[in-house]
């Protein structure tokens, strides 16, 4: 908790750290949580509470990790999952930004689309993943489709949202110093828009990775997701546990290069 | 260089909650060609409104206005606007704020930078050229709006309190240098401001307008020369004449 002080000075986004001390508080977090799960998988196995094959420790889980990656089986399906995700969410990113630019500025566009992404947007996307798979098979196309279908909503809406909320003095100023159509949209509703468009992206990054796991339990024969669900069918606890830390990591990844794009093309609001 | 600005019988009224709320009323009003021109009035009187229309961002409710003859029906670049808010775009550098005009008629990139060091240098933010605007105090951002405005050589100059922001020295100092534009470029100008000396230092005619809703209660024209001289017993009688009147106004928006 911030004192009145902090708040007052920083705002509720609060000081920024020295970058190592940021890192060595990051680092310790991980290694106090591996310890904790140690702990507890260790207690399992003294306590003798349940089977100790459902908790395993980290080091077994990291140890199954290193070898799926020496063997060069983790490749494989660490490059399927990422290629959906990539493929999708891209596509979905930029149906988003090619329908929901013209929606904000157009009420006409955006009487059209909304009711129908009104309608579509409450169905939790994967109600939706049988469908996709009686249209589009069991293969690539479903789990891509997917991902662009389930990342497509979020991402529409804060587009929408960034580009309704520019404010009307600024496309003031514009034409008045000569700025046309073209113009206002380029250089000033698109960069007044980018802030929120790129909260929206982060939402479908994330959620991209949510839903390309469970596509991948359904009919997959690599991919991340493919091997939860194939450890979890022999109970392999080892191995679903540590493809879900490589699809933890995977996430991180995805969010810190949208964070890090952000901050450079929103140096402007926080030089 | 310099454009006619007429108004004719402008009457402005807003809709709020479905009640008709009336913020001009029939204003008819010449701006001569190199004029400048102060619009005093008590706070909510219109002034923003009525530069809001010349501007060309608001349609009026009855009336028009033209620009050399041509009604205006939209905002143009010969019409530079200083607004109240400042309204900078944040993402871009002051110098970035100033070339903005330049750059959409597409000058050459040499030429913009040039002009943006030419006003920067003009408002005394040389120095800042490279800053973002959250990193201006609101005095700066309030230099860097009138700089944006006049790099962009507008004929017509509408100036929403410009100097608002600014403490007492600095705002003396950019009234001269606007003066000093004024007697070489000889642009129109539209000044609304507060401070009644500000008007009669800088203004061919000081417009005063009523109360809400503004109409024109009277116009003085300032026989002042050119290089005007605060203390001077002809300025003093033109302050106290205005002050006395604008009074009168202010204490009826309080009856
Ligand atoms: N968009 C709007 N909707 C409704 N009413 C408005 C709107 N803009 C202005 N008004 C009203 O019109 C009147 C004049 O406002 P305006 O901003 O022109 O005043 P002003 O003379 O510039 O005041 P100040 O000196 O405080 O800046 C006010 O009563 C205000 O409430
Ligand atoms: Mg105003």
């Amino acid at each position: 908790m911030s004192t009145v002080t902090d708040l007052v000075q920083w705002g509720l986004r609060g000081a920024s750290l020295p970058r190592r001390r940021a890192l060595a508080l990051r680092l310790g977090v991980v290694l106090a949580f591996l310890a904790l799960w140690s702990l507890a998988s260790g207690l399992v196995v003294l306590l003798g509470l349940f089977n100790p094959i459902f908790l395993a420790g980290p080091w077994l889980v990291l140890g199954k990790v290193w070898e799926l990656a020496l063997s060069g089986e983790l490749w494989g399906h660490l490059g399927a999952t990422l290629e959906r995700v990539a493929v999708g969410f891209t596509t979905g990113a930029l149906l988003a930004l090619a329908l929901g630019l013209p929606a904000g500025q157009w009420r006409a566009v955006r009487n059209l689309l909304e009711p129908i992404v009104e309608i579509l947007r409450p169905i939790p996307p994967l109600a939706m993943l049988p469908l996709f798979i009686v249209w589009a098979g069991i293969g690539e196309t479903s789990k891509v489709a997917f991902i662009t279908y389930a990342t497509f909503f979020p991402m529409f809406l804060s587009t929408v949202h960034a580009v309704q909320q520019v404010d009307p003095l600024l496309l003031r100023a514009a034409a008045s110093l000569g700025a046309r159509r073209p113009q206002l949209f380029f250089r000033v509703v698109l960069p007044a828009a980018l802030p929120e468009i790129l909260t929206g992206i982060r939402l479908g990054v994330a959620l991209s990775f949510f839903v390309i796991v469970i596509s991948e339990f359904i009919g997959a024969e690599q991919g991340l997701g493919y091997l939860i669900n194939d450890g979890r069918n022999f109970f392999l606890v080892p191995q679903m546990l540590g493809a879900a830390i490589v699809l933890g990591l995977l996430g991180y990844a995805g969010n810190a290069l949208v964070v890090r794009l952000g901050r450079h093309w929103l140096r402007w609001e926080r030089p | 260089m310099s454009a006619r600005v007429q108004l004719e019988g402008l009457h402005k009224t807003f809709g709020v909650d479905g009640h008709a709320a009336p913020a001009l009323s029939d204003v008819s009003l010449e701006v001569h060609a190199g004029e400048l021109l102060c619009l005093l009035g008590p706070s909510g009187c219109g002034k923003s409104t009525l530069l809001n229309i010349v501007a060309g961002f608001l349609p009026p409710t009855r009336g028009r206005v033209l620009v050399d003859g041509a009604p205006v029906t939209g905002p143009g670049p010969e019409r530079g606007v200083v607004f109240q808010e400042y309204v900078l775009f944040p993402w871009l550098t002051v110098a970035q704020n100033v070339e903005f005009g330049p750059r959409l008629q597409g000058a050459p990139a040499e030429r913009c930078r040039a002009i943006a060091a030419r006003y920067l240098h003009m408002v005394g933010l040389s120095e800042h050229a490279a800053k973002f605007p959250v990193q201006l105090s609101g005095g700066m951002k309030q230099r860097v709006a009138i700089a944006r405005a006049l790099a962009n050589s507008p004929s017509i100059v509408l100036m929403d309190e410009p100097f608002g922001a600014l403490d007492a020295q600095t705002r003396e100092v950019l009234q001269e240098e606007l003066s000093r534009i004024q007697r070489v470029e000889h642009k129109t100008i539209i000044f609304v401001t507060h401070s009644i000396r500000e008007a009669v230092y800088l203004a061919d005619r000081v417009v005063v307008l009523n109360r809400a809703p503004g109409r024109i209660k009277e116009i003085f024209t300032i026989k002042l020369p050119e290089a005007r001289d605060r203390f001077a017993p002809e300025f003093t009688r033109y302050e106290s004449e205005i002050t006395r009147l604008v009074k009168e106004e202010v204490a009826r928006v309080h009856e």
